[in-house]
């Protein structure tokens, strides 16, 4: 009965109730964008560099991966030394650079990647197969929309490009066997895989026995953070980063982002809060006479309290649902644009979407809901009856 | 009739309230007895004190001396939730202004009562059912307040009223709102609720309806001035 009462007081006001529902949808979209903001690229980023595996990465010494062009040099004794750790399961090295592929009178450049196909940890096979023999490379939709190559074709692409002889270096045949997707390319970037032998050669003596990188997979059951410290006593030339290494130090580059969606999320919190808190307001000085009738006819204060509360509840529980909605639709709109920012893999989310982020904006909702809704209605309710009842007949 | 045989019983009542700075006796000293199944006017001029005296009768306000026993039950010292309760089982209330919830129908303000008396929904309908058409209103238990008019919706109060079966029902200036036919109809269903058993006390400055009690009190400067019996008309 108290819940029907509230929802036909509610319904009485069509319009207000409705208007204050959107306000509160608005806020709650806010405040869900703004916790999915505040998690997202640290999980979508942490999910990224976990998708395949490889639990540490090995950079040049004092870097962090492909941070700067320098390379890793005597790449062979570095996966010596690797393969003697016996916790080491796999080891893919990655050597990056560039390739500018001829497409008939003009040049396609992408970044090229050298790798060992068979343990790489960069791309996926989308179509075809990966590279099987030093001739052959995949490469990322981008450059195969811009090139307008098809799988099986034969393309002349070169490693680098001399100014004083206005000629392409490192040249080489290949065969287009697959298209893929590269996990960690910014959005637009066009890319190609290749052998990493196929590539150091191509470079010539500065990059020969090199490597940008190695990606490391611990075997099964493995203490990480041991093994971390095994590789750097093994490897004292190397900079060697844990998964919680890197994100420890993204945390450290991204804390602002989590102050901003913090104090964003807690002014939408404050927003819906007020919302419902002047509407339950102004809906209980509407009605002092009815509500101090409740109390003279025998209905318990406590009852009359939550009777008014479950109207702030409603409002904020139809506002937030509409408000989840809205809020993913402006999630995915805005992570759209911040898809395209410079140097950012295309795959990393900023507005990550997982199931207890609702309900945290949800629970949080409905709390300031109820909190909302407490005090003009304990208020209304406490009101001495006949006082009450003079003051209104005589109003 | 002593004390023992009353249904109501007020003793040296008494209340005092601030105004401002200045203190008002709105009831200073009333000693009123009232027998079951009684039907009580309670008249005088405007701030004599009656509407007070019908508030601490009812137990929606606390004397600041003397006693209010109903049923046997000193009111005058329970707290707010004991006598919350009490109001539920054993008073009814009419207001002048009806005071119907404008969210609910009809058939829904005469089962709030019981609601909160824990009802189950289908014995509430029913007897919701039987009191709307007990005062005439039994074609509109679907209406809201707005639908209704001024007498239907002081009928609706009536009713809501005697929903929990009170032993008393307290009424202020019932025909208040009302135009002289729909207050003559509102004379007649408090008498006939009177008449199938209920002790009625009820303040008013409607000559028909003082008319129309067993008693008349008449109050005048926060006492009563006169007490007398009359004819039933």
């Amino acid at each position: 009965m108290l819940f029907h009462l509230a929802w036909a007081t509610l319904t009485r006001h069509r319009s207000r109730t409705l208007l204050a529902m959107l306000g509160v949808a608005v806020s709650a979209a806010m405040l869900l964008d703004m916790v999915m903001l505040s998690s997202g690229m640290r999980v979508s980023l942490r999910n990224l560099l976990l998708s395949r595996g490889f639990q540490l990465r090995l950079a040049p010494k004092g870097t962090l991966p492909f941070d700067t062009d320098a390379t890793i040099p005597d790449a062979g004794n570095v996966i010596r030394v690797l393969r003697a750790i016996p916790d080491v399961g796999a080891i893919s090295p990655v050597l990056g650079g560039q390739l500018h592929v001829a497409i008939g009178m003009r040049t396609i450049t992408a970044t090229a990647l050298g790798v060992e196909p068979a343990v790489q940890g960069d791309y996926e096979i989308v179509q075809g197969r990966t590279p099987a023999a030093p001739n052959e490379l995949v490469a990322s939709d981008d450059f195969l929309r811009a090139s307008g190559a098809k799988i099986g074709d034969t393309l002349s692409g070169a490693s680098g490009y001399d100014p004083q002889l206005r000629s392409l270096t490192g040249r080489r045949t290949f065969v287009l066997v697959g298209r893929a997707h590269f996990f960690y390319m910014p959005a637009e970037q066009r890319a190609v895989a290749l052998p990493i032998a196929t590539l150091q050669g191509m470079r010539g003596a500065d990059a020969r026995d090199r490597a940008s990188l190695f990606m490391i997979r611990a075997r099964d059951g493995v203490d990480v953070d041991g093994l971390l410290r095994r590789i750097q006593a093994a490897l004292p030339g190397v900079t060697a980063v844990s998964t919680e290494t890197a994100m420890r130090q993204v945390d450290e580059r991204l804390s602002y982002f989590r102050q901003l969606a913090f104090i964003l999320g807690a002014v939408s919190l404050a927003v819906g809060f007020l919302l419902v808190a002047t509407l339950v307001t102004v809906s209980v000085n509407e009605r002092l006479g009815e509500i101090v009738v409740m109390r003279a006819i025998g209905v318990a204060r406590s009852r009359v309290v939550l009777q008014i509360v479950l109207e702030g509840v409603v409002i904020m529980l139809a506002g937030a649902l509409a408000g989840l909605v809205l809020g993913l639709a402006t999630a995915r709109y805005l992570n759209s644009i911040l898809a395209s920012f410079p140097g950012l893999p295309a795959a990393i989310d900023f507005f990550l979407f997982e199931p207890r982020d609702a309900w945290r904006a949800l629970g949080l909702l409905t709390v300031a809901g109820i909190l909302a809704g407490i005090y003009p209605s304990w208020r209304g309710a406490s009101l001495p009856i006949a006082i009450t009842l003079r003051e209104e007949a005589v109003g | 009739m002593s004390d023992a045989d009353a249904l109501l019983v007020t003793h040296d009542l008494r209340r005092e309230y601030h105004m401002g700075e200045e203190l008002v006796r709105a009831v200073r000293g009333v000693s009123l007895s009232v027998a079951r199944g009684d039907y009580v006017a309670i008249v005088g001029p405007s701030g004599c004190g009656k509407s007070t005296l019908l508030n601490l009768v009812g137990g929606i306000d606390r004397p600041t001396a003397g006693t209010v026993t109903i049923d046997g039950q000193r009111i005058d010292q329970l707290g707010d939730a004991a006598a919350t309760r009490f109001r539920l089982r054993h008073i009814g209330f009419v207001f002048q202004r009806f005071y119907l919830m404008p969210a609910l129908t009809a058939i829904e303000n005469v089962e709030l009562p019981m609601a909160e008396a824990r009802l189950s929904r289908e014995q509430r309908v029913r007897r919701a059912r039987e009191l709307l058409a007990y005062v005439g209103l039994g074609e509109r238990c679907d209406h809201r307040p707005a639908q209704l008019s001024g007498g239907e919706q002081q009928r609706v109060a009536i009713a809501r009223a005697l929903a929990n079966k009170p032993e008393l029902l307290v009424a202020d200036e019932p025909t208040g709102e009302l135009d002289a036919r729909t207050g003559a109809e509102m004379i007649d269903l408090i008498a006939r609720v009177n008449r199938d058993g209920t002790t009625i006390v009820v303040v008013t400055h409607d000559e028909d309806l003082a008319r129309a009690a067993r008693r008349v009190v008449h109050m005048r400067d926060g006492v009563i001035v006169d007490d007398r019996r009359q004819d039933a008309p």
